[in-house]
């Protein structure tokens, strides 16, 4: 579905990616993970085509290049980290924004987009929210509708910047297990940056760990989050707890490392 | 909340923002109240009974000298104030949804001063002459052009994107100097400052057809461009990068319409002079009342000024009659305690600022 190879972006003077190869197969999970300023949110915003850079990316098998940007946002959705929600804008056509690359440039939605609409409003149980004003709503609620956005794009691709950052660790839960639900039912890519390092493990299939711009370790989630990788990449002092197969990542203070160690 | 619904209803009320019949209705009432008023209202009383069954043709007892009121001297003045009124409102309203920022308009963005400075270089030229000339809107479509691009260059000059206040600053200081050049050309000009004054304070005394025919098809265009951007106006609404996700060509966009804005408020400005406060207050009033889309706010936006400023018209020519007030002093007088009151009475009162 991703497929790049080598790809660099300078943003100002400061090389932010350096030399990107990444391959996402249809139908992953892939968290894109890495201490602040590694470059994750730069490659999510390259995907989407809205940094330029240099070296070759494909998008389901196509150059990214020979693609317009309708045809870019059939394949790409992207649930933004800190949306613009402009005022006044109900749900629905918030959601319906979404449609926009289905509808001819100057002209406006039919039949067809406002069933996708309500398909996706009702897959995330946000019908009766549809004449709410999208600024009036809870984060977990607007996380939703974000989401709900995406969905109605109708893009096998989705890219999700920190989906879950503003949110309360039930929230949390409940939108990972919407996108997971989504993912399988309509067999959608999912490519997520994250900063909890436990949910990242628990949810995605694969984890790509980003450091300076280079991918320094891709793969599952037990390979990924060591105690080592953590103090190098980090600078962080977790221990490691597998529970089910699945690594739990927990921070502790250098006091209590000295204790047990000494 | 994370099962997922397997089956999906046939989709109940579900409509998008748009305009509702009845804000429709009420638009085109007003313009035709508004009209009406300004046809049977002056030195000369008609009823209005009378002067519509003229008007179409069904026959009156209008005696041919109040024919000639109607048709000759009222109806191309109410056409004018239509016209006029609906584009400022227009452009406004668009100006203000491309730089997503409440308070922009062709005034603050020096686009008005631009024209200003423009209209001025060509009557002085012109000398003689009573009516708007020809040259007059394409020489304030270039100054209306130039200095909304100059706004932008230095609102952007810091690097980067041009942040709303940054933009409204280098607004400001366009619009400072422009109206400082087109003072000095004015000045200098002894034989046409009373011409250019009295275009300047605005007005909408027309000699017969001849400014209605000389804006209207700028307008038109103006019209047809902005309305075919309602819907990417809205999706702009969500910034340049989400909007370029959703495949839309926000650099694109925003430059045609603000071309198109320009235009359409050059275009009025050359022949109404500057009418301050139609393009903000329209709007927003049709904002906090109709709602906040752009499918709804243009087009209410152009019959709601039309017959705003139909009716301020109607008041600069009739309140201390038979001197004229300069319909940019009512518009402001009676236009800014109206927006006050909308403003205080909607419970929606974050919405615009």
């Amino acid at each position: 579905m991703i497929s790049c190879r080598g790809v660099c972006v300078t943003l100002g003077d400061h090389l932010v990616l350096d030399g990107i190869d990444l391959r996402v197969e249809r139908g992953e999970w892939v968290s894109i993970v890495g201490p602040n300023g590694a470059g994750k949110s730069t490659l999510l915003r390259f995907l989407t085509g809205a940094v330029r850079g240099t070296g070759d990316l494909h998008l389901g098998g196509r150059p990214f290049g020979a693609l317009n940007r309708r045809e870019r946002a059939l394949l790409v959705a992207l649930v933004p980290q800190s949306p613009v929600i402009p005022i006044g804008m109900r749900v629905l056509d918030y959601v319906l924004l979404g449609r926009t690359p289905h509808i001819r440039p100057l002209g406006v939605e039919g039949p067809h987009d406002m069933a996708a609409v309500h398909d996706a409003l009702a897959h995330l149980d946000l019908l009766e929210f549809a004449d709410r004003e999208v600024t009036t709503l809870s984060g977990g609620e607007r996380q939703r509708v974000l989401v709900a956005r995406a969905l109605a794009q109708g893009a096998p691709l989705v890219l999700l910047d920190e989906p879950t950052t503003a949110l309360d660790v039930g929230h949390q839960q409940q939108v990972l297990e919407l996108i997971d639900d989504l993912r399988r039912e309509h067999d959608l890519t999912v490519v997520t940056t994250m900063h909890d390092l436990t949910l990242a493990g628990q949810y995605a299939e694969r984890l790509v760990l980003l450091d300076g711009g280079r991918v320094v370790v891709d793969g599952p989630a037990d390979e990924v989050l060591t105690e080592e990788n953590l103090a190098s990449y980090y600078g962080a002092r977790v221990r490691i707890i597998q529970d089910g197969g699945r690594p739990v990542v927990l921070p502790v203070r250098e006091q209590r490392i000295h204790d047990r160690t000494s | 909340m994370t099962q997922v619904a397997t089956t999906v209803s046939p989709a109940p009320s579900l409509r998008a923002a748009g305009l509702r019949p009845g804000w429709l209705v009420a638009g085109f009432a007003a313009v035709a109240a508004a009209a009406v008023a300004g046809l049977v209202m002056g030195p000369v009383q008609l009823t209005p009974l009378e002067v519509v069954r003229q008007l179409l043709g069904l026959g009156s007892d209008l005696d041919a000298r109040q024919i000639a009121i109607v048709e000759q001297i009222r109806l191309p003045r109410v056409v004018l104030g239509l016209l006029v009124g609906s584009t400022l409102s227009l452009c406004g309203a668009s100006y203000q949804g491309v730089f997503r920022n409440p308070l922009a308009d062709p005034y603050l963005l020096g686009a008005a001063a631009g024209a200003g400075l423009g209209v001025t270089i060509v009557i002085v030229g012109a000398a003689e002459g009573a009516t708007t000339p020809a040259l007059a809107p394409l020489a304030a479509f270039v100054g209306a052009l130039g200095a909304v691009a100059l706004t932008y260059a230095l609102g952007t000059s810091g690097g980067g994107r041009a942040s709303t206040a940054s933009l409204i600053l280098a607004g400001v200081a366009v619009a400072s100097f422009l109206t400082a050049m087109q003072t000095y050309v004015q000045q200098r000009n002894q034989d046409t400052i009373r011409q250019v004054y009295s275009w300047i304070l605005g007005r909408l005394s027309t000699a017969g057809w001849h400014e209605v025919r000389l804006l209207l098809p700028y307008a038109v265009v103006t019209w047809v461009v902005l309305l075919a951007h309602r819907r990417v106006l809205d999706v702009l609404a969500v910034g340049d990068d989400e909007a370029a996700t959703l495949g839309v060509h926000a650099r694109r966009s925003r430059l045609i319409v603000i071309i198109a804005a320009s235009l359409g408020t050059a275009a009025a400005v050359s022949v109404s002079g500057l009418i301050a406060f139609v393009g903000i207050i329209v709007p927003h009033t049709v904002r906090l009342l109709a709602g906040q889309s752009h499918r709804v706010v243009l087009p209410l936006s152009i019959l709601f000024g039309g017959a705003f400023l139909c009716l301020a018209d109607l008041l600069a020519r009739t309140l201390s009659s038979p001197a004229e007030i300069p319909i940019g002093v009512v518009t402001a007088f009676f236009g800014a305690p109206f927006f006050v009151l909308v403003l205080r009475s909607s419970r929606r009162m974050g919405a615009t600022t």
